[in-house]
Formats: C-alpha cells, sequence, structure tokens
C-alpha cells in the first residue's frame, strides 16, 4: 500500500535536473515519454532523499501523465523511498546465498551498531538499514549497497561494517 | 582448460576501454557483419550455432529472432534483458563489469540482424556502477563510428540506450521488462500475442539475455558452425556459471557445456571443492528457481551415470531425480545448512517479488512463506508438510508468467528428496531451533532404477 508521507513540502526541480530529464525523455519515440518515467524517479530520489508525493505530482506534470500514474509505479518498485531515510541506507541482501555465508549476522550486527530496526532512521538522520532481496552479487557475499550511487560493499565482515560506519560518520 | 570466448580478455588490463578491446580484437564482428553479411544471413549464423538463451528458459536464439514479425513502416527493437535478479546468478553483472564492449559489441550485430534502429539495455535499477559503465561504454563506441548514423559507412543507423529498472524481480520476465520499460509497473503480460509480434511499444521486439546477445560476437567471428563445435549435443558452446554458497572458490567460471558436474564443483579450475572442509549436502545447479538436489542426484544420475553441466544431462530423470541449467545460477549448501531454512528464505523471496497479479501466486507464495516459517521456527505440524505440496501444486501452471513455477519446484522438490529433514523439523522441534538436520544419507550414492524413484516419491 502506498504511504504518501505527511510531509507534504512542495519541491523545486532545479534546470540542471530538469535538464537531465529532457535528455532521458529525447531516448523514446514521441508521446512515448512515460518510459522515462523509471529513471526520472531515481533521479528525483538522489536529489531529494526520497520520492515525495509533491515531487511525484511534479514528475507527473513534467511528463504530462496523471499522478497516479507515479504512483502506482513508485509503490510496485522497491527502490522508491516513500518516506525519509537516513542520509545513507544500508542495504542489505538477506536472500539464500548470501544467508550460507552469514548475511543474518551482518544484519544483526548492523541493527546493534546503529542502534535502530530495520527501516528506521538513526537520531543524527544519517543512517538507515534494511534487508533487500538478491543483488546477484551471490559469489561475494554477503554483500551491500549504499544509495544513490549504489556503491557495493562485497565479503562483508563485522569489522568492515564497523570500519564503513565509521567512515560515513566522519565524512 | 576449456575454451574461453566470452571471458578470454577477462583479466587484461583496461579491456573495459574501446582501445584495448579492439586491441584484442573487438569489433571485428561489427565490422564483418554491416559489410560482409545480411541481416538474414546473420540470422542464419545464430540459428547454425545452436545458441539457446542463457538467461533461463534455453530457449534457441536464432529461432527467436526468426519468429521477428517484419511489417512494412513499423519499428522493431532489440531490448536486452540485463534484468538480473535470479538469487544465485551474477554473470551478467560480471560482465558488464569487466568486458563492457562485449555486450554494446554484440547488440550492435545483433540490431542489424533484427533491423533494429533504436534498442535498449534494461539494467537492474540496483546496478547503478554498471548502468554508468555501459553509459561510458557506448559514447566511447559512439565517438569511434560504431554506433549512431551511418555506422562505418555502411547506411546502417543505431542508437543504443540504457534504462534502468526500479528495483523488482518480476522485470526479467519479458513482458513485464517490456511494461517497465514503457513505465509501468512490472506485471506480465498474457502471451499470445508474443514480443516478436506486439512488444515494445505494440511493436515486434525481441528480448535477449546479456550472455546471450555477448555470445553473437564469436559466432559471427568464427561462424556458428564452429560454436556448434563446442559443448555436447544440443548443449551448444560455453556457458556463465555463477558458483555461490560454500564453495572454496566461488565467482563467475565459462565453462565449455557438457563439463561433469563433479569436475566443476572440486577441481582446482573451477570452484576447488567445498569451502572449510565440509562435505556436500545439496545444491540448486540453475539458480533459485530450478530444483533442489542432494548432493548424491547432483553428482550422478539416479543409475549411477556421471551428471554433465549441460541442459540435457542436468535435466535427466526429470523433477523426480533431476533439475535443470537454468540461468547457470550454481548454489552449493555443505552440510551444515538446514534445507527448511533455505526453502523458508526461498520463498520469502517468491512472495517478496510476487507482482500480485495473479491469485495463484500473490496468495500462495504468502502461504508458503507462512507454513515453512513455522516450521522452521518449531511450530509445525506434519500435515505442514504435505500442505506445502498442495499449495505449491495449486500455484503450478496456474499463472501468467513463470514466476509461480519458479516459486513452486524450489519447495516442492525440497520436500521430494529432503522429507527426512522436515520431518525431523516436526519431531524435534526445539533440537532443529539450536542444530540442524546435518548431511544424513543425502550424500550416498543411489543405485535404482529411474522406475524405483520416482515410485518412492509418489
Amino acid at each position: 500500500m502506498l504511504k504518501v508521507e505527511e510531509q507534504q513540502q512542495p519541491v523545486e526541480f532545479s534546470s540542471a535536473l530538469v535538464e537531465k530529464f529532457d535528455e532521458i525523455v529525447s531516448r523514446y519515440p514521441a508521446g512515448k515519454q512515460k518510459s522515462a518515467l523509471l529513471p526520472l524517479l531515481h533521479l528525483v530520489q538522489a536529489e531529494f532523499g526520497w520520492t515525495s508525493a509533491p515531487a511525484m505530482d511534479k514528475v507527473a506534470e513534467y511528463l504530462n501523465i496523471e499522478p497516479i500514474e507515479v504512483y502506482e509505479v513508485a509503490s510496485f518498485y522497491s527502490m522508491y523511498f516513500l518516506q525519509p531515510k537516513g542520509k545513507y541506507v544500508l542495504e542489505v541482501c538477506r536472500t539464500g546465498p548470501c544467508c550460507l555465508v552469514g548475511a543474518e549476522k551482518i544484519m544483526a550486527h548492523i541493527e546493534g551498531k546503529l542502534g535502530v530496526k530495520e527501516g528506521e532512521v538513526t537520531a543524527d538522520g544519517l543512517f538507515s538499514w534494511r534487508g533487500v532481496e538478491c543483488l546477484a552479487a551471490c559469489g561475494y557475499a554477503p554483500v551491500l549497497q549504499i544509495g544513490p550511487e549504489y556503491t557495493f560493499y562485497e565479503n562483508l565482515t563485522e569489522q568492515s561494517v564497523d570500519t564503513l560506519i565509521d567512515n560515513l560518520r566522519n565524512k | 582448460m576449456g575454451r574461453k570466448l566470452l571471458l578470454e580478455h577477462i583479466n587484461v588490463p583496461g579491456i573495459n576501454t574501446l582501445a584495448v578491446y579492439r586491441e584484442k580484437g573487438g569489433y571485428r564482428a561489427v565490422e564483418k557483419a554491416l559489410k560482409t553479411l545480411t541481416p538474414d544471413e546473420v540470422v542464419e549464423e545464430v540459428k547454425k550455432s545452436g545458441l539457446r538463451g542463457r538467461g533461463g528458459a534455453g530457449f534457441p536464439t536464432g529461432m527467436k529472432w526468426s519468429f521477428l514479425a517484419k511489417p512494412e513502416g513499423v519499428a522493431r527493437y532489440l531490448v536486452c534483458n540485463a534484468d538480473e535478479s535470479e538469487p544465485g546468478t551474477f554473470k551478467d553483472r560480471y560482465l558488464m563489469t569487466y568486458i563492457p564492449h562485449a555486450l554494446i559489441e554484440g547488440m550492435i550485430v545483433a540490431s542489424f540482424a533484427l533491423g533494429a534502429k533504436t534498442s535498449y539495455i534494461y539494467v537492474r535499477g540496483e546496478m547503478m556502477p554498471q548502468i554508468r559503465i555501459l553509459e561510458k561504454a557506448i559514447a566511447e563506441a559512439k565517438a569511434a563510428g560504431f554506433l549512431g548514423k551511418n555506422i562505418l559507412g555502411t547506411g546502417y543507423d543505431l542508437e543504443l540506450y540504457v534504462q534502468p529498472g526500479g528495483g523488482a524481480y518480476i522485470c526479467g520476465e519479458e513482458t513485464a521488462l517490456l511494461e517497465s520499460l514503457e513505465g509501468k509497473r512490472g506485471n506480465p503480460r498474457i502471451k499470445p500475442p508474443f514480443p516478436a509480434i506486439a512488444g515494445l511499444y505494440g511493436c515486434p521486439t525481441v528480448v535477449n539475455n546479456v550472455e546471450s546477445i555477448a555470445a553473437v560476437v564469436p559466432i559471427i567471428n568464427d561462424g556458428g558452425d564452429e560454436y556448434a563445435k563446442i559443448g555436447i549435443g544440443r548443449s551448444t558452446g560455453t556457458k556463465l556459471i555463477s558458483a555461490s554458497g560454500n564453495l572454496v572458490k566461488p565467482g563467475v567460471y565459462e565453462i565449455e557445456l557438457g563439463l561433469p558436474v563433479e569436475e566443476f564443483i572440486y577441481s582446482d579450475e573451477y570452484c576447488g571443492g567445498i569451502a572449510n572442509g565440509k562435505r556436500l549436502k545439496a545444491t540448486v545447479a540453475g539458480g533459485s528457481s530450478v530444483p533442489i538436489l542432494p548432493a548424491n542426484l547432483t553428482l550422478k544420475y539416479a543409475n549411477g551415470e556421471p551428471r554433465l553441466m549441460s541442459y540435457e544431462s542436468l535435466s535427466e530423470g526429470g523433477f523426480a531425480t533431476g533439475t535443470m541449467l537454468g540461468s547457470g545460477g550454481f548454489i552449493a549448501f555443505d552440510e551444515d545448512q538446514c534445507i527448511v531454512r533455505n526453502t523458508w528464505n526461498f520463498s520469502r523471496f517468491y512472495h517478496h517479488e510476487s507482482c500480485g497479479q495473479c491469485s495463484p501466486c500473490r496468495e500462495g507464495t504468502g502461504w508458503l512463506e507462512k507454513v515453512l516459517h513455522r516450521l522452521e521456527y518449531g511450530h509445525g505440524k506434519m500435515s505442514d508438510i504435505d500442505l506445502l505440496v498442495d499449495v505449491s501444486k495449486k500455484i503450478e501452471g496456474n499463472t501468467i508468467c513463470p514466476l509461480g513455477d519458479a516459486a513452486a519446484w524450489p519447495v516442492a522438490s525440497a520436500i521430494r528428496h529432503f522429507r527426512d529433514e522436515f520431518e525431523w523439523h516436526v519431531k524435534e522441534p526445539v533440537k532443529s531451533l539450536s542444530s540442524n538436520y546435518g548431511l544424513a544419507n543425502y550424500a550416498v550414492p543411489i543405485e535404482k532404477k529411474v522406475e524405483e524413484v520416482k515410485q518412492d516419491n509418489l
């Protein structure tokens, strides 16, 4: 179910962002601009940290489609955050092959280290974490990724996770 | 050493750049196809090669191409399926990361063969680093005249774009992928019409896996007949295998189809055996969707003959004693792994990824997850085991797309081969929380006729 947050702060798209939108729309035949929806939502999320309802409305307006067409897509795919998250969202693969080599321990360790449950945000607003389904890196398991660049961290250990979190915190 | 066609130069420094890729013979296939062959001749070479779809279904690629409708004045599309999400599979990520031009070159040749003027590579959204790599490679290829208008002066025009997904396993199904590429939810379409008749924007479309498209390059360079000489029977050529789980050397390996499974697992050239000196308990040979097999049936058929890495050999014995090559996602389980827990984990995956369009899958995958969860956590009943079989039978074959089957098969096969372990979880609910069932007799060679094994499974 779509959870549209209470937060309804209006958003503005910068001209640099709209320029990127224009380039993406040019990749499809005339009249098929809706194809740009998924890439545009990624750009919006990278810019604002999440995909808010006002931002989705503006995307709908830009693509000349109904807002519901954006909501139904944003709520279907797992990568779009419909609520604000921490600045860094640690997404740990929790599917079979990763679990064979210790993904569950890594998730428990992250929960302890950050002191927040899956999906929650740390008090300083820096971190969230969640388990995600197969990231197609089973040979380098356990793995996690951090958006919006989706940088990949492989062969995780409790120590390497500690180092990663500490480095991000001190950035 | 087996022959390498896709990964021959993977360790050459700078092979991700156009310059080094060309030094190693890259883009010869584009020159050859566009300058010396007609589109139909390219299709003919691919048909002769016997190449079968590397995404999982194993449908002959050349035949798929020949089904493409070519109405006058209607655009045709080639879409590359790089939505690699099948648990256990990570070969496409590897290929795109380290040798992106192999895919770009294949896309140009395949687009030429199909008469596509615009082609898309649909990459799963989580692979943003690979998207950036591909976009850079496309820019290089375009600057060198291999893409854009009038490629190499032949009059052929092609634009190639990378499209990110949004995080949905279902978009690996070709019609869901096309829906997603049109900016919609990834709900699979009812077939027919097949994409070859009405695909992207209602136009004739071919959707091919990354590895299938990359394989077109050596097929054009050396000829389809040469490619068909590699492999065994109808399993021609080489295949990328993603090896994961409890192995000494997990990773991506290119094998000649027909390699004995035992050699793949234990030889130092490939996986190097089971990690930490443990023994093999079970394998999933082709990605999480294919039936799981105990160690004994992984290495040998029920009649004792060695099993090979090929489409036919892995499925020898049907679902009673065999499995499938699938996408080549090879997952190894050591003696300490719990089959019930893993089956629950996979069911959770399918429940999470079901698009919700068909009731048997939407509801059934949830039931599978819930019942397996209670078995794993010590609340199961003996009747739950047959309930799982019943639910999986009611999903299988009753859905628009194969995700339903993919959710049902791992459960049905786990119970078929590991029923003892499921029963132990019911009989020993407390013990099963803190220890595991172990290797039991799952590695003991069975010397039975297939008919007898079928009897046991009734």
